[in-house]
């Protein structure tokens, strides 16, 4: 591993110089928050965002866009290929995300469980994720929201990252970097990174890294423990009486679904426009109605108590059996910074692990 | 505010013990400074859990859509309208209510806050007029009026209409305000300005639908967005679409809405759709002299017939 200063003329000139050989997406102004964006020559990612933290939306849609056309057809039936469907090229050129979050680059190994498994494979998934290279920055002013350290992350975690940005100071515009891959080398190589000047500073750097490292897991108080989840009976947390209170306020509005980055469901729509169709995936979430409900009329979840406790069990409980690599989530804090209603995913995992059944307490 | 919630707290036990309601509806504290969230009681001893400050900007007409129990729920000025219109538009009985009408002077707009200041907020709390916003190491504080929200500054009915107790004296109305300088400014724009004004608007809407989830009026079993027989708009990320959602839902509101500034407050990208919305409620004003949610007794505009109603639009 090695570790390289980059200083801001530098920093700029190299993502310039990217521009040939990547498509390069980072965090922009947008409106009054930040957007991860494709970046045009000229653009500068703007990795800081102050008290706001992290960018608004998570970096998902980078690899997993809200709306995706993945097959075309005609249904003009003098064409030889009427009613053929056509997987979409995908644009080949390899991607280089910046400022992405420790706990957005850990977002995507959890939900590569999901879209790339020994049976299924997810093509427009796994190709873009494998082409990608992800520049993470790390977090020296975490918020309140943020509770990575209690779910295996942290301000500082390297995890999915192929190379790790540190500002040189509050104030700098200098960044020291950790290269992590092979794939972070090639990308610091390209952008002319590693010349001379500035390739291996000083172990003094290293140093830095670990006690910053403590420094910013430190200013992380928001805890929440996840050790009983797993030992608790799912029927038992499923027909738990907290539900009601628990879904009272929600509004089904999806909001924390679709700020989440570890949230991987879609639902596939066909739009058809004259005889030009096309077959397209788009975010969905189990806070809506139409999620479950099936051709019969039939909705197994009728009812938005039923909804919310599927959003929390599917992250606390049934992914922590499913996979045994802990819960799906990432502790970005999210959406207990956009629910309208306050529901906060830290008080709900409290409750349902240390819930025990009336009736059985010791 | 310590007084309103002292005595929404001894209506709302009072009430449940003498079993005249089965829940009341109101606020719980939030964990997130000013993100107060809507809380039932069921039971005298959860009536501690229940406040009242200027951070109940959500509309709790929403939780009472169908209901079937007893209930009484806190309503401010403009919760009083869409519960007049939920009982006008059958989704709730007035018998099955005890509204206890809350005089309101404003909710705080936690966006424009957190625009405001420059560090992370831990705490916001209200001295009579003034709103304090403590930061981990530094506090700055306002009047509160630089803290309301838009519909809330222009606001012109903060005393419930339709009420069973009023848990303080009423406050004082707002007179001398326009409410609709926003649409003038927009009304008057070119045919193309406006299009360009609202792709602006709507840029970065992620058709979430917080807005219309949040909206009381908002209550179709089936939102036609959602309809796939036939399927009125698209589902992926057209602009086109998200506009067609935008617009036919201002007018599903037409003469309805009350500018309670839900749908705004729990949009997650601080879009400003209320402006479709006060446009229609403008036109109400104009051609039918009509404000939503005042009189048990008059059905809205847009659906009844009277044949004083202006047609010029059909000429
Ligand atoms: S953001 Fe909040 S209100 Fe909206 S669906 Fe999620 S939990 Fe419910
Ligand atoms: S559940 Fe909430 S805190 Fe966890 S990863 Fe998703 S948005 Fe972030
Ligand atoms: S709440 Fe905001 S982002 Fe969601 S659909 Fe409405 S305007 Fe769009
Ligand atoms: S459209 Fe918005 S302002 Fe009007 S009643 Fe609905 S939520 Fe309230």
């Amino acid at each position: 591993m090695k570790t390289i200063k980059i200083e801001k003329e530098s920093w700029v000139q190299g993502l310039e110089k990217l521009q040939d050989r990547y498509r390069l997406f980072g965090p922009m102004a947008d409106k009054d928050s930040y957007e991860f964006k494709e970046l045009n020559s000229g653009d500068t990612p703007v990795l800081e965002h102050g008290k706001q933290g992290n960018t608004r939306l998570s970096v998902k849609s980078v690899i997993y866009p809200q709306s995706q056309t993945m097959f075309t057809y005609t249904l003009d039936e003098s064409k030889d290929d009427h009613h053929i469907m056509k997987e979409v090229e995908l644009n080949g050129k390899p991607r280089a995300v910046f400022g992405v979050r420790p706990c957005d680059a850990a977002s995507f190994r959890l939900v590569q469980r999901n879209f790339d498994t020994p049976e299924y494979k997810d093509p427009f998934w796994i190709n873009p994720y494998e082409e990608t290279t992800f520049v993470g920055i790390a977090c020296d002013e975490p918020s309140k929201t943020c509770f990575c350290t209690s779910v295996g992350c942290g301000p500082y975690n390297e995890e999915g990252l192929d190379l790790l940005l540190v500002n040189e100071s509050k104030d700098g515009n200098d960044f020291f970097a950790r290269i992590l891959t092979k794939k972070g080398d090639d990308l610091a190589t390209a952008a002319g990174w590693l010349t001379n000047a500035n390739a291996d500073v000083d172990a003094a750097a290293d140093v830095d890294f670990e006690s910053r490292k403590r420094d910013a897991e430190k200013k992380i108080t928001a805890k929440v423990s996840i050790d009983q989840l797993k030992e608790k009976k799912t029927t038992d947390l499923f027909s738990a009486d907290f539900w009601d209170q628990v879904g009272f306020s929600c509004l089904n509005c999806g909001t924390c679904t679709y700020s989440c980055p570890t949230c991987w469901c879609f639902d596939i729509q066909d739009e058809v426009k004259g005889c030009q169709g096309k077959r397209m995936r788009n975010w969905d979430s189990c806070m809506y109605t139409l999620f479950t409900l099936e051709g019969s009329g039939h909705n197994p979840r009728s009812n938005k108590v039923q909804r919310v406790r599927q959003r929390f069990m599917h992250k606390l409980k049934y992914y922590v059996d499913k996979y045994d690599a802990g819960v799906q989530c990432v502790g970005c804090g999210r959406c207990i910074q956009l629910c309208p209603v306050n529901i906060d995913i830290r008080e709900v995992c409290e409750t349902m692990n240390t819930y025990t059944p009336a009736g059985e307490e010791a | 505010m310590l007084e309103y919630t002292d005595k929404i707290r001894a209506l709302s036990s009072q009430l449940l013990k003498e079993e005249k309601v089965d829940m009341v509806i109101g606020f719980r504290k939030g964990r997130r400074p000013m993100s107060n969230e809507p809380y039932m009681a069921k039971h005298p001893d959860e009536v501690k859990n229940l406040v009242w400050d200027s951070n109940c900007g959500i509309n709790l007409t929403t939780y009472l859509t169908d209901r079937k129990e007893k209930i009484a729920v806190v309503a401010k000025g403009c919760d009083s309208r869409n519960i007049t219109t939920h009982i006008i538009e059958n989704k709730i009985k007035r018998d099955q209510l005890v509204i206890l009408g809350v005089p309101c002077t404003g909710m705080i707009d936690r966006r424009k806050i957190n625009n405001i200041v420059d560090f992370e907020i831990n705490d916001v709390v209200e001295q009579g007029d003034t709103i304090v916003v403590k930061g981990e190491t530094t506090e700055t504080s306002f009047v509160k009026e630089r803290a309301l929200q838009k519909n809330c500054l222009v606001c012109t009915h903060r005393n419930p209409v339709l009420y069973d107790e009023l848990i303080a004296p009423k406050v004082p109305e707002l007179t001398d305000v326009d409410r609709y300088e926003d649409v003038r400014r927009v009304e008057t724009m070119s045919i193309n300005d406006k299009w360009h004004h609202f792709e602006a608007l709507l840029s970065n809407c992620i058709r979430c639908y917080a807005c219309r989830n949040a909206c009381p009026l908002c209550y179709c079993p089936t939102c036609f967005v959602d309809e796939s027989r036939p399927q009125w708009v698209g589902k992926g990320d057209d602009p086109v679409d998200t506009k067609t959602f935008h617009f036919l839902r201002a007018y599903h509101c037409a003469g309805r809405c009350t500018d309670c500034g839900s749908c705004e407050r729990a949009c997650p990208m601080g879009i400003n759709m209320r402006e479709f919305t006060t446009k229609l409620e403008k036109d109400c004003q104009e051609l039918f002299g009509w404000q939503a949610g005042l009189s048990l007794e008059e059905r809205p505009p847009l659906d009844s017939f009277n044949s004083k109603d202006p047609d010029a639009f059909v000429k």
